[in-house]
């Protein structure tokens, strides 16, 4: 989540407070550096005097052999050179983010409303989570607890706010810690697009079925089950559709094994 | 009162009317079908499980392989997707190449339809037509990209290989002798008695119906919906230029037969205003990081094939290689509607009714 959050705050258009907070914070940076090289530096002097002392009685060696505490002194420089660099960096994305807080995506009004009516008219535990996927046009994206589902969709098919009557897709995925099934339903009036998340366990994957609400879902669903191994209750003829009826195991998990390893 | 005997009947899946290896089970009472069940995955070649092993270039050439008759749109729905999610830009020459191919490619597959769906009701010279035709833009598609069918053209920030000199006026003259080949065809069979009381009232379905199944396409605008998504939701170039999408009102076969014709010289006018603005030089590809690492996350990219509206929906994990990587296959889903669509009809009309659906088995299966 953290990786994704600095990826999308690095991609998005800085606005000109914005620049000069990185600006500024880069200058920081630069000025730690220097320090830190200049500290580095004296550490770097005052060694070779002792240097030049201790080897006042012998032949000047030609490359200086360094001691147990000028490494130790080099070391130590170098060690916070680097730990000024990290702070200054640090420093530089929190300015940076401070300067601008992440402008709320257009869609942001959207997603609380449906929230908020999920919430009120289904249960209040009815959305697990949700955010703005800001690469897919803004798309708001929601994960809807297993047991609300059915209750959620139908909800979202027929209520005034939402009127998705179009389910575009239907994928299903196979996340290791848990299983998924994604749906893409858009209005054809309104034009409105949301994308459902639900959760299921890995061990015994149980999705309600969506057939009944939109005719759509049927083969949807018998693929996912087919490839996957999710089960739909309520679908009405839940069978394999690509492999043969007498397939064993569902191909798209990530832990399957091919019966015959030479195909 | 004749009586009537309970038949089963298998149809394919090595049946020419079938487009491909598809069967379907039907049962009939006399001719009348009481009920029909497709059987499909003869042509399941797992493309989801190999793409999860692959770098996002690599599943490009697999593309082409789903829906064959219209590989350049399902090059190009991939690629999408992931420059979608890493935000690239493309070059405007890159973009006007792709666009341009994506149309040609468009009316070289209702050519295929036109063809084999008066084939499959009886008329077989319409079937050399259209293929004399469609041979002009392999031919073009060949000279691009050194394929006919499987073309592998797009990457992931722009295409292959640039127009080679001259390309873009052979694509200047197709224009006008497909429009004039157009009327021909029209003279030809368009206003046939014959073909006319095949297709008129057979296959209907409301708009309710249409979007409940999730239609798309000419399947979904027969019916009177204007959901296009070349204008809806603007991708590729498609706001810069003027063009009509066709609507029917009843939804039957004999609306979709017109809406794919009129599809056509629409596609022609896209090309006619792309080959004017075509930029004269320009990169065709855009800065593009050498190994594709799409940022951790999810993405649905989708556009509008000949067939409908075909999805991409990837799961990334910011690796090289695609953690889940679905199609939506729009002839999968529009062919849904079909067990509903040929009870009580009798078993001509499943014929007619299958081709007017339009599916290509390779994306049914996938």
């Amino acid at each position: 989540m953290s990786d994704e959050q600095e990826v999308k705050r690095e991609r998005k258009i800085m606005t000109p407070e914005e620049r000069e907070a990185k600006i500024k914070a880069a200058a920081e940076a630069r000025a730690a550096r220097e320090a830190a090289k200049a500290q580095a530096g004296d550490a770097e002097a005052s060694t070779e005097d002792a240097a030049a002392e201790g080897t006042a009685a012998e032949a000047k060696p030609e490359r200086k052999i360094l001691t147990d505490e000028e490494k130790e002194a080099k070391v130590k420089a170098a060690a916070e050179a680097r730990a000024a660099r990290a702070k200054a960096k640090e420093e530089a994305e929190a300015a940076a983010a401070e300067a601008a807080p992440k402008e709320p995506s257009y869609n942001q009004p959207r997603l609380d409303r449906a929230i908020e009516i999920l919430k009120t008219k289904v249960a209040v535990d009815a959305v697990e989570e949700s955010y703005i996927n800001e690469n897919n046009s803004h798309l708001p994206t929601l994960t809807i607890k297993g047991e609300h589902w059915y209750t959620c969709a139908e909800l979202l098919k027929h209520d005034e706010a939402f009127q998705c009557d179009y389910l575009r897709n239907v994928s299903g995925a196979d996340h290791e810690t848990h299983m998924e099934v994604v749906y893409h339903m858009v209005s054809i009036s309104t034009q409105h697009e949301y994308c459902i998340h639900v959760k299921t366990d890995r061990e015994q994957p149980s999705v309600a079925s969506v057939t009944p609400i939109w005719q759509t879902a049927n083969w949807n669903e018998r693929e996912i089950y087919d490839l996957l191994g999710i089960a739909f209750p309520g679908h009405p003829d839940l069978r394999r559709i690509m492999m043969s009826d007498d397939w064993v195991g569902h191909p798209l998990r990530k832990d399957y094994v091919p019966l015959d390893s030479e195909v | 009162m004749i009586r009537t005997e309970e038949l089963l009947l298998n149809v394919g899946p090595q049946h020419p009317s079938t487009h491909g290896v598809f069967r379907i089970v039907v049962k009939l009472d006399g001719e009348v079908i009481k009920e029909a069940t497709p059987v499909m995955g003869y042509l399941h070649r797992g493309t989801e499980k190999l793409a999860e092993n692959l770098n996002y270039t690599q599943i490009i050439p697999y593309t082409d392989r789903m829906d064959y008759v219209s590989a350049m749109t399902n090059n190009y729905v991939l690629v999408h997707a992931v420059e979608k999610m890493m935000q690239l830009e493309i070059p405007e020459r890159a973009e006007f190449l792709r666009l341009i191919v994506m149309e040609l490619q468009r009316v070289a597959s209702h050519l295929v339809w036109w063809g084999t769906y008066l084939l499959d009701i009886g008329a077989m010279s319409p079937f050399l037509y259209a293929f004399r035709d469609r041979e002009i833009i392999i031919d073009l598609f060949n000279e691009l990209c050194g394929a006919r069918l499987t073309y592998n053209y797009m990457r992931v920030g722009g295409v292959k290989w640039d127009a080679p000199e001259g390309w873009i006026d052979k694509v200047r003259e197709f224009i006008p002798y497909m429009r004039k080949k157009m009327e021909e065809y029209d003279r030809l069979v368009s206003g046939n008695e014959i073909f006319l009381t095949r297709i008129k009232g057979v296959g209907t379905y409301d708009a309710q119906t249409a979007i409940d199944f999730g239609l798309s396409g000419a399947n979904l605008r027969c019916t009177g919906v204007n959901w296009d998504i070349r204008k809806n939701e603007p991708y590729s170039l498609y706001d810069r230029f003027e063009f009509d999408v066709p609507l029917g009102t009843n939804g039957d076969c004999y609306d979709r037969y017109f809406i794919r014709m009129e599809e056509l010289r629409q596609s022609l006018r896209i090309l006619e205003q792309a080959i004017e603005q075509f930029p004269k030089d320009g990169e065709i590809m855009g800065k593009v990081p050498r190994v594709i690492r799409p940022p951790a996350g999810e993405i649905y990219a989708r556009i509008e094939s000949p067939r409908g509206e075909i999805g991409c929906y990837i799961v990334s994990k910011g690796k090289a290689e695609p953690y889940r990587l679905k199609f939506r296959r729009p002839s999968f889903v529009n062919l849904q509607i079909l067990p509903k669509l040929l009870v009580g009809e009798t078993m001509t009309n499943l014929i007619t009714i299958l081709g007017g659906v339009d599916i290509v088995v390779g994306e049914v299966d996938c």
